[in-house]
């Protein structure tokens, strides 16, 4: 089967400024894909091309085979949509609300109620009866939307920062969501700021930045695309911290962070080897007279990819929140 | 568990049962939370009363009864009120989104708007029917006959005018405060007109100005149809029927195609 989501050369322009200028991107069926990038990028602009609600100006984008453009209403039939803010009606409750979005997916009465009932049980909210939405947490709230894109059992989801403006719990029971749709076999395109969320639920992660695919890949691709691992040493004496990772960098011999990522008595220095390399570091550190009140080899993280990825780490930027 | 087939008479068939579905949220939303309808239906009774017990008493009418003459105005500026609600409407529905999510649905796209249009005029309905019965209370005493029907329509052509104004006021912000702007707008709109004052008090170029209000040439046909007596009055008085017609129809013609313009606006 082809892919679920694919967009060639995806190309918008608002007053003469290219917000998407070129975008390739493939997602295969039943796969989890995040759209990462920082505010502006283009992801909100090329979801919203994708679900139709946005026309482009250059390139193709096809959603379970259907051209967007030429054939939207189809692809209305085969997708559902969760956009930035939860879209349901807050002054009904979630089963009238359910029942509402069958009807006007076109089923008739008797179906929509069924398949309301349903969809109350997958999201985890059968018990709240004529409970308006405004009185559900932010979690139900966003569990009840994505219950709402779900209508038709669409082949393609595609969630906005679903998570945006949650509290971690709300956040989790998100994830579980959407864990549990991916298991029955839904692609999902979601755009996110959080690398922790494109951690945990995507498959594959591609960057976008200013207007383009800079990458894609699993997020191990991605961590090991910029070179493994990491060790983050404390020093006891925070004066001592630039010394300190001067020496460790020479020693651990991992390719130059551009800026540093030091933080007060913590150090970060990239490493080439593991095999010996806290060993040696310790030793020469030692040797320097300098005390470590702490120390940790462990992998780049997502977000270290993605600050480089973005040449972001560059800046005195770090990632928008 | 699939859709149902296409072709002409399927589409037009599902753009009215869409349209019924979208109009029947605003229903829920007044069954659930009745009181910003009754807010809505009991503010023009409020103030038809101010004006018939309070200050009525110090302005002079042709035929001399007051409340004759403002009952009309006031089933007119029920009409005017109206075009708020459905820009409030328009404007908080695009804001949180729900329009984006609609426009993203296997639904008829008109639907979002002629199930707005059906909500809106059912609201008015309503509102006319309440100021009515007010009215009567009061003492209103119109001719009965077929001449309140034809009053009764030329008010809600007057509100279908101000339902595409309002469409496409609320499609043209986002932003509540503009909401707010026109809640205050309307006011010096409903005062530069023939609905509590005959335009003859007024200096002669106000009076010209207020008689072509299109709230003032529906007053003037709904006081005409209802046996009311209508002051004297320039060429828009003595052709208030067909100015009662006319206005409405440009309103609709004007605002409907800038309305659909911004709508599809939104997908660019």
């Amino acid at each position: 089967m082809d892919a679920s989501v694919r967009i060639r050369g995806l190309v918008k322009r608002y007053g003469g400024r290219a917000v998407l200028d070129g975008v390739d991107l493939d997602v295969g069926p039943g796969e989890v894909c995040a759209l990462l990038g920082p505010n502006g990028a283009g992801k909100t602009t090329a979801v919203r091309i994708a679900t139709t609600l946005l026309r482009p100006d250059g390139g193709r984008v096809e959603v379970a085979g259907v051209d967007v453009v030429a054939r939207p209403r189809e692809v209305r039939r085969r997708i559902g949509t969760v956009g930035q803010h939860p879209t349901v009606d807050d002054v009904l409750g979630a089963r009238d609300n359910l029942v509402l979005f069958g009807r006007l997916h076109h089923l008739d009465r008797a179906a929509a109620r069924r398949r309301a009932a349903e969809l109350l049980a997958l999201a985890g909210l059968p018990d709240t009866g004529d409970q308006p939405v405004r009185e559900f947490s932010g979690g139900m709230r966003r569990r009840l939307d994505i219950a709402a894109g779900l209508v038709l059992e669409p082949r393609v989801l595609f969630l906005d920062e679903p998570t945006t403006g949650l509290d971690p719990a709300g956040r989790r029971d998100v994830w579980d969501a959407v864990r549990g749709l991916v298991a029955r076999g839904t692609t999902v395109l979601l755009t996110t700021q959080y690398l922790e969320e494109a951690e945990r639920l995507a498959d594959r992660v591609a960057v976008l930045d200013t207007g383009r695919v800079v990458a894609t890949g699993t997020p191990r691709e991605l961590t090991a695309a910029i070179g493994g691992d990491r060790l983050e040493l404390v020093v006891a004496d925070p004066g001592r911290a630039a010394e300190a990772a001067a020496l460790a960098e020479r020693v651990a011999a991992g390719p130059p962070l551009p800026g540093g990522r030091d933080e007060g008595a913590r150090v970060t220095v990239p490493v080439s080897r593991r095999a010996g390399v806290v060993g040696d570091v310790v030793r020469a550190l030692d040797g320097a007279g300098i005390d470590v009140a702490d120390l940790v080899l462990r992998p780049a993280t997502l977000d270290e990819a993605y600050l480089r990825i973005t040449g972001r780490d560059r800046a005195a930027e770090e990632v928008p929140a | 568990m699939t859709a149902v087939g296409e072709g002409t008479a399927g589409r037009l068939r599902w753009a009215v049962a869409d349209a019924l579905t979208v109009a029947g949220r605003d229903v829920a939303h007044w069954r659930r939370q009745p009181a910003g309808l009754l807010a809505t239906l009991l503010f023009p009774v409020l103030l038809m009363v101010t004006f018939v017990y309070l200050l009525g008493g110090g302005i002079p009418v042709p035929g001399g009864s007051y409340r004759d003459f403002m009952v009309p105005g006031m089933l007119a500026l029920v009409m005017l009120f109206g075009l708020e609600g459905t820009m409030t409407a328009v404007v908080t529905d695009t804001q949180r989104g729900v329009t984006d999510r609609f426009r993203a649905l296997p639904m008829a796209p008109s639907a979002v708007v002629t199930g707005r249009c059906l909500a809106d005029l059912a609201a008015s309905v309503a509102g006319l029917a309440v100021v009515a019965l007010a009215g009567l209370a009061v003492g209103w005493r119109p001719d009965p006959g077929p001449g309140l029907l034809g009053a009764a329509a030329l008010l809600l052509l007057l509100r279908v005018g101000f339902l595409w104004v309002g469409i496409w006021l609320g499609l043209l912000t986002r932003d509540p405060a503009l909401v707010t702007a026109v809640q205050v707008l309307v006011w010096p709109f409903a005062f530069l007109s023939n609905v509590f004052v005959p335009v003859s008090s007024m200096p002669a170029w106000l009076g010209t100005l207020a008689e072509w209000n299109p709230v003032a040439a529906t007053v003037t046909a709904v006081r005409e149809l209802t046996g009311v007596p209508v002051p004297d009055g320039g060429w828009a008085t003595g052709h208030a029927a067909l100015l009662a017609v006319a206005w409405p129809v440009l309103l609709t013609v004007v605002f409907a195609a800038l309305a659909v313009r911004r709508w599809q606006g939104l997908s660019r």
